[in-house]
């Protein structure tokens, strides 16, 4: 007996993150995973029995009649599913990659929750010194060219403890709490201390991970951000090392608790796929819960 | 007997348009006082009368065979203008034909009503009918008169339940504009059956015949003359019987197109191409859709090859002759693909002539699998050097396949390498 629709679909229902590739906008994403669910979820229709249909030279035409009534067959009726509810988390621009959260029917709601709450996303940022663009990555017009012979790690280290400096003041002034209050030290003891709600994008963490001039790597966690915004940072970088920067790749390696290494590529983009990912979420969530307490006795 | 029948039957009527409530229900009542709103006032002046007479006995045998009367109702909105002459066309039952007089009879009564107000008869809704009144009533009919799916109607009607078993798509064909109204309307053995031998003669298989309605289902209101005469061109074009059935088969609108546009379709090919007949013959067969579409995205694509991406028009001919669907590809993922392959990936001109294939798949494919192999140090596309990977191999093979054979990987790693692009 064919499983039915709904039971699938109740399958594929829940919060799950997908790889987006470079160069590709978020929405179309989001219509590609729709349309595998559903080619996923809905099952192909059968023909009626008895479908005969007799050439010229035999009288009239036969065909034989089915007794049930054709209402709810499948071919007038159509599909269970025309349409599927999914919820896109975090976007990413087009020329960005990486971890973009994806809900699907009921997962919707936990995906808005998830968006309220301000957790951190983890970017790598790829960068290139000698030129600076209008729109600080690679595709826009060439403002300004400069040498940067003289900028090594060091410097680039100091650079970016100052950012992280200035960025952090930026967190305490934003988190809306007075610094001398015993609320203030055991938030930020707990490590809460941050922004509740909308702010402007604070970078949390910053570091080198890789400087080959004129490539760079860094890798940042921030929060509130825009994907310009982080293109504007390494923009701002070069000029702090009086050389000019620009960005050459985008990549967001983790948001919230959603990591690169649970994201779905292209190729994995079908419903049974999914299932089975969100399957082996929740296994997971019921296996960290803690056991209920036994009952006093 | 009968006159009073018909003075009860006004005044119920007349009532009913007023009082929206009335528990004698007529068979006509509601379908047609939908109908009256939107309706133009019908040309008969005469004797609504014996109009009304000749229909009530007839309305009272369809109310017994309840399969037709859906039919015409469901037309009232879509196209109610024509529908008085619609009925007399199609040769429906006696009762249908009727009933449109009767409808527009009732429209009579409605005017009438309208121009005497004052000396209105409001008869109470309670008011005891006698037995022979009671047997002339009839059940009111569980078909709406407009409906958003045909749904509804599938069970009533016999052009309807006919294509379901063929296994026509009617839940897609139901969201197109007007395609519900026109199947409704069409008559299974005058409209449907003739074509449907038609497209048997020529060779078309039964599971073709689903896709061809599914897609065209304009094709059951062509002129039977017609059809023979594009099929007959076609045959003399020289295109075998069998790659006729075949091409009607994959381009569903083929044989609504003239003679004199198909005509002209195959021309310009032949011309543009500068390809021999028989050769041109074979690029329409396999790809029938050329001949129905817009020819000048056509004339763009070529112009792009000749001059951007600089082929020269023996290399054109070749690459169409391989793949006919270069002729309709998006003018922009021909230029973007090739930008990659000649500049990025080095590969010369000649070697994307042997593989036109690779300009069907998408671009980020062709991108992820190269720069996997280049990190890999196996990106080896001049044929004159070992471990040489065709282009073809590199497009067109699935993921599995091409991890193992030509990056000699695993698929775990290929999926790694494309979350860190």
């Amino acid at each position: 007996m064919a499983i039915r629709a709904i039971r699938k679909f109740r399958w594929v229902e829940g919060l799950f993150c997908v790889y987006k590739p470079p160069g590709v906008h978020w929405k179309l994403v989001r219509d590609r995973i729709e349309t595998c669910i559903l080619e996923g979820v809905n099952g192909t229709p059968s023909l009626p029995p008895g479908v005969r249909l007799l050439g010229p030279g035999r009288g009239p035409t036969e065909l034989t009649l089915s007794a049930s009534s054709l209402a709810a067959h499948p071919l007038v009726r159509g599909p269970e599913f025309r349409r599927i509810k999914v919820g896109v988390g975090h976007r990413l621009d087009a020329s960005s990659s990486g971890v973009l959260v994806i809900g699907v029917g009921r997962g919707n709601k936990p995906l808005n929750d998830l968006y309220q709450m301000c957790c951190t996303r983890d970017y790598t940022l790829e960068g290139e010194f000698g030129f600076a663009t209008d729109n600080f990555s690679r595709t826009g017009r060439i403002v300004e060219r400069s040498t940067y012979d003289h900028v090594t790690r060091d410097k680039l280290e100091k650079v970016l403890a100052m950012l992280q400096q200035a960025n952090q003041k930026a967190l305490l002034i934003h988190s809306n709490v007075d610094m001398r209050s015993q609320e203030a030290y055991e938030m930020a003891v707990t490590g809460e201390l941050g922004p509740q709600g909308k702010s402007p994008p604070i970078l949390t963490g910053l570091r080198v991970t890789g400087f080959q001039p004129p490539f760079f790597t860094l890798e940042l966690q921030c929060l509130n951000e825009t994907q310009r915004y982080l293109r504007k940072v390494v923009h701002e970088i070069g000029l702090e090392l009086r050389s000019t920067a620009s960005c050459t790749a985008v990549r967001r390696t983790r948001d919230g608790p959603f990591t690169v290494d649970q994201a779905l590529t292209r190729g994995q983009w079908t419903a049974a796929q999914v299932a089975l990912t969100i399957q082996h979420y929740n296994n997971s969530k019921r296996q960290s819960r803690p056991l209920p307490a036994p009952a006093a006795l | 007997m009968a006159s009073s029948c018909v003075q009860q039957l006004c005044r119920r009527s007349t009532s009913h348009l007023r009082s929206k409530t009335s528990c004698v229900t007529l068979l006509y009542s509601t379908h047609v006082q939908n109908h009256v709103a939107g309706v133009r006032t019908a040309d008969k002046t005469n004797a609504g009368g014996d109009l009304i007479i000749h229909g009530n006995n007839s309305i009272f045998h369809a109310s017994q065979t309840r399969q037709q009367v859906g039919v015409c109702y469901y037309s009232g909105y879509n196209a109610s203008p024509l529908l008085p002459t619609e009925h007399r066309d199609t040769k429906e039952l006696m009762s249908t034909d009727a009933l449109s007089q009767i409808k527009d009879a009732q429209h009579l009564t409605e005017t009438n009503a309208r121009l005497d107000t004052d000396e209105a008869v409001y008869p109470s809704a309670s008011e005891e009918i006698t037995d022979k009144d009671a047997s002339h009533t009839m059940v009111l009919s569980t078909l709406p008169s407009e409906s958003s799916s045909l749904r509804d109607y599938v069970d009533e009607s016999e052009t309807l339940s006919k294509l379901v078993q063929l296994g026509v798509k009617l839940w897609k064909l139901e969201q197109r504009p007007n395609v519900g109204t026109m199947l409704l309307k069409l008559d299974f053995q005058t409209d449907v059956v003739p074509r449907l031998l038609f497209l048997k003669e020529m060779g078309v298989e039964d599971s073709g015949l689903a896709y061809i309605l599914s897609d065209n289902p304009f094709i059951l209101k062509e002129d039977l003359e017609n059809l023979h005469a594009r099929v007959n061109y076609l045959k003399s074009q020289k295109f075998s019987p069998e790659t006729v059935a075949s091409m009607v088969t994959r381009a569903p609108y083929l044989l609504n197109f003239s003679v004199k546009r198909l005509d002209n379709r195959l021309a310009f090919y032949q011309q543009q191409l500068g390809l021999n007949s028989s050769k041109t013959r074979g690029i329409v067969a396999r790809l029938p859709r050329l001949l129905c579409g817009s020819l000048e995205p056509v004339k763009e694509t070529l112009r792009v090859c000749k001059i951007e991406l600089g082929f020269k028009e023996n290399e054109i001919q070749h690459m169409v002759m391989l793949v006919p669907k270069l002729l309709t590809s998006n003018k922009r993922k021909l230029t973007q693909i090739f930008d990659y392959l000649h500049n990025t990936m080095k590969v010369q001109h000649h070697l994307i002539v042997k593989f036109p294939q690779v300009f069907n798949s998408r671009l980020l494919r062709i991108k992820e699998r190269h720069l996997f192999l280049d990190y890999l140090g196996t990106a080896q596309y001049d044929s004159d050097q070992p471990n040489y990977i065709s282009l073809d191999r590199l497009a067109s093979l699935p993921d599995e396949a091409f991890c193992t054979e030509v990056a000699s990987a695993t698929l775990e790693d290929f999926i790694m390498f494309q979350k860190t692009m």
